[in-house]
């Protein structure tokens, strides 16, 4: 184990597996001379050469096709958005293409294709380059998600994203890059698509959390800890396909949920999961399902509003005692 | 003789407002001086594409109204020329992509008239299992890589298996059709911005039929030689009759030179015509009869075919040979459609996912 910020747990991944298959490569804009926009992809081009390693222009949706095109004649390409909200260029080849080739050609083209970068809400850049996508890319059946919420995920999830045989939208927090931790630097560590885990067990409340709200549900669960109240938090960390059974054998247990996600709370994933919760575990419930959300406004640029659009703290603390009738 | 730019170093493109008259001309030339080149069995299999296609198409109309064919439905009547022209220059491991009308294409690249009919019909035995539908013909054995039905949208992708040719270090080119009017999309411009920066073997070709569903080129394009927007990319292009099976295939056997020896790209214009409708639900009341009749008169089949005949390279005996076993292969296809079964129910939930994780 080594300590590392999640910044440089994502650049170990790629390296490793850049290393590992030469039918990776990694496309994107800024991802090679510059070393990223993000410094996710430093030293990538020194190491793999301009062949691996490519600056694109500006053209996402270019590039993003680009690399479907690629999957389909074989490669593994990782194709990185400077941010998802660039991504929006390119979802026409996204969804119509790598989302639905394999279906579409009858099982004849499978698309192993990483699209990643990061997302979420950031620092003070207001409405366009500060917003939650996943939604989005989880509404399409063809597509996974993926949002990690530690340095150990962020590394053994990419990795199994990059050998995934299936389009993937792997989603990095913009304010969580310099978060650190605990990271395994075995070559061969890599964690599950499609597993949740408990972040911290507890008895009298679930609260389902990803990405950037794992931390603060962590130390919300941390504090009514010391109250009294036993919060047990899961990470889904694939949001597609959704470990369901996880959460729903929490909530059989706790018998209440709070669903935190900085999104916004229409047609959101966190509408999904309550959706799932009451089919499956209504009798089980002693309050009704509580989502904790972004609002449902587009991000502001002052520091002011902006703190009061994204979720936090005490908007967790606030729902369990909510549901625990406290 | 069709023309030819390099990059900027040449300007050589008729103007939009006198494509026909000049088309004639390049036509009539070419054809004189190519036929001789090409071999009996090459200009036999031409001519014996086309009218496959031809016929196909035509049987397509007719299942399409009897309610046996469903969904949109594109055909490539009049454009013959232009698929398998192209297709005839390049080898079965390159690679085809395309746009939703692609049945002709398809065609040419190798794909059975069994598998296209079936896969028509919605049935098991078509070449995308019955879930891709007339828009989405594909097959891997054979590098036909789809049918895509947004504008545009394959453009991208040919540029990435053209990139991947090159980084797989194999000669394989990629050969990509669109309609003119896919040219107006970004994807188009960024895909040949990448392929001339990148030098991707890769053949654009675009279909000028003149039609973007109801929209003529007049009132959708402001510079209309399409050739010529390759001067934005530095990318050599040409302006080609796309009436010419002759002329397509030399086109772009000098395209498929470039891209396998110099890994370089090009744009090919062919201007052609569809004689039908966008797809079978249009009645086509943008243009006049009149219009079609004078394509009509331009007949790549009909042209190519009296070409032949000039030169006493087929007969009438061998005309009616082949309209016989095209006829069968046509009706043999509609039978294997028929016969095939649905696809089981299972099928609706099945590769969505290469791996489900479930």
């Amino acid at each position: 184990m080594a300590v590392m910020t999640m910044r440089d747990a994502l650049n170990q991944a790629l390296k490793e597996e850049l290393a590992r298959d030469q039918s990776v490569f990694l496309m994107g804009e800024e991802v090679a001379e510059y070393q990223g926009a993000y410094k996710v992809t430093r030293g990538l081009l020194e190491e793999f050469g301009p062949k691996r390693v490519i600056d694109t222009p500006i053209t996402e949706l270019g590039f993003a096709g680009l690399g479907v095109g690629a999957a389909m004649a074989g490669l593994r390409p990782i194709i990185e958005f400077m941010t998802f909200n660039f991504s929006i260029l390119a979802t026409d080849q996204i969804i119509n293409s790598a989302a639905k080739m394999l279906y579409m050609s009858g099982g004849q083209f499978k698309i192993p294709i990483v699209f990643r970068g990061p997302g979420g809400s950031a620092y003070q850049v207001s409405s366009q380059h500060s917003q939650a996508l996943e939604s989005w890319f989880a509404y399409f059946p063809g597509l996974k998600v993926v949002m990690p919420s530690t340095p150990a995920d962020a590394k053994g999830l990419l990795k199994s994203a990059i050998r995934d045989d299936d389009p993937v939208i792997f989603i990095e927090q913009e304010r969580m890059y310099g978060m650190k931790g605990e990271v395994p630097e075995d070559e061969d560590f890599t964690i599950p698509l499609g597993v949740a885990e408990v972040k911290r067990e507890g008895t009298d409340a679930t609260i389902i959390a990803r990405s950037l709200m794992v931390p603060a549900a962590l130390k919300a669960a941390e504090t009514l800890e010391a109250e009294g109240v036993s919060c047990e938090v899961i990470d889904p960390r694939t949001i597609r396909p959704l470990d369901i059974n996880t959460i729903v054998e929490s909530v059989k247990k706790t018998n209440r949920a709070v669903i935190v996600e900085e999104s916004h709370p229409f047609c959101g994933v966190g509408a999904e999961i309550s959706a799932e919760i009451n089919e499956r575990a209504f009798d089980y419930l002693d309050a009704p399902v509580k989502r904790v959300s972004g609002v449902d406004a587009p991000m502001p640029y002052a520091k002011n509003l902006e703190r009061l659009a994204i979720p936090g703290f005490d908007q967790i603390v606030a729902a369990v005692r909510e549901v625990s009738y406290l | 003789m069709s023309s030819q730019t390099t990059g900027r170093s040449e300007k050589a493109n008729p103007s939009a407002g006198s494509s026909t008259a000049v088309l004639e001309t390049e036509r009539h030339e070419r054809q004189q001086s190519a036929a001789v080149e090409e071999d009996r069995d090459t200009l036999l299999k031409l001519l014996k594409q086309m009218v496959l296609i031809r016929r196909f198409e035509e049987k397509c109309a007719e299942s399409y109204s009897l309610g046996k064919i469903g969904g949109f439905c594109h055909l490539y009547i009049g454009q013959e020329a232009v698929g398998v022209g192209a297709i005839s220059a390049i080898r079965q491991d390159d690679y085809v992509v395309t746009s939703y009308r692609e049945h002709g294409q398809a065609i040419a690249k190798g794909i059975s008239a069994n598998a296209i009919m079936a896969e028509l019909y919605g049935k098991a035995g078509g070449c995308s299992h019955g879930k891709g539908g007339s828009m989405h013909l594909f097959d891997k054995d054979v590098n036909f890589l789809g049918g895509h039905a947004i504008v545009g949208g394959q453009i991208p992708l040919a540029t990435g298996l053209a990139f991947a040719a090159k980084y797989q270090e194999t000669d394989k080119v990629a050969l990509c059709f669109f309609g003119e009017a896919a040219v107006n999309q970004g994807a188009f411009h960024e895909s040949l911005n990448m392929a001339q920066l990148w030098k991707l073997p890769c053949i654009y070709i675009c279909e000028n039929n003149q039609y973007g569903m109801g929209t003529s080129l007049a009132r959708a394009m402001s510079l209309q030689n399409v050739a010529e927007k390759a001067y934005a990319y530095e990318m050599t292009s040409e302006f080609v009759d796309g009436m010419d099976v002759l002329a397509m295939r030399q086109a772009t056997q000098r395209a498929v030179k470039r891209a396998r020896e110099e890994s370089q790209p090009t744009l090919l214009e062919a201007r052609t015509y569809r004689y039908m409708g966008h797809s079978m639900s249009d009645p086509g009341n943008y243009r006049t009869r009149a219009e079609i009749e004078k394509y009509q008169e331009r007949d790549p089949i009909k042209i190519f075919t009296a070409s032949l005949k000039e030169q006493n390279i087929i007969s009438d005996q061998d005309i009616s040979n082949f309209e016989a076993q095209v006829k069968e292969e046509v009706d043999g296809a509609v039978r294997f459609a028929e016969e095939s079964p649905e696809p089981d129910p299972s099928e609706l939930y099945t590769d969505i996912y290469s791996n489900p994780l479930a």
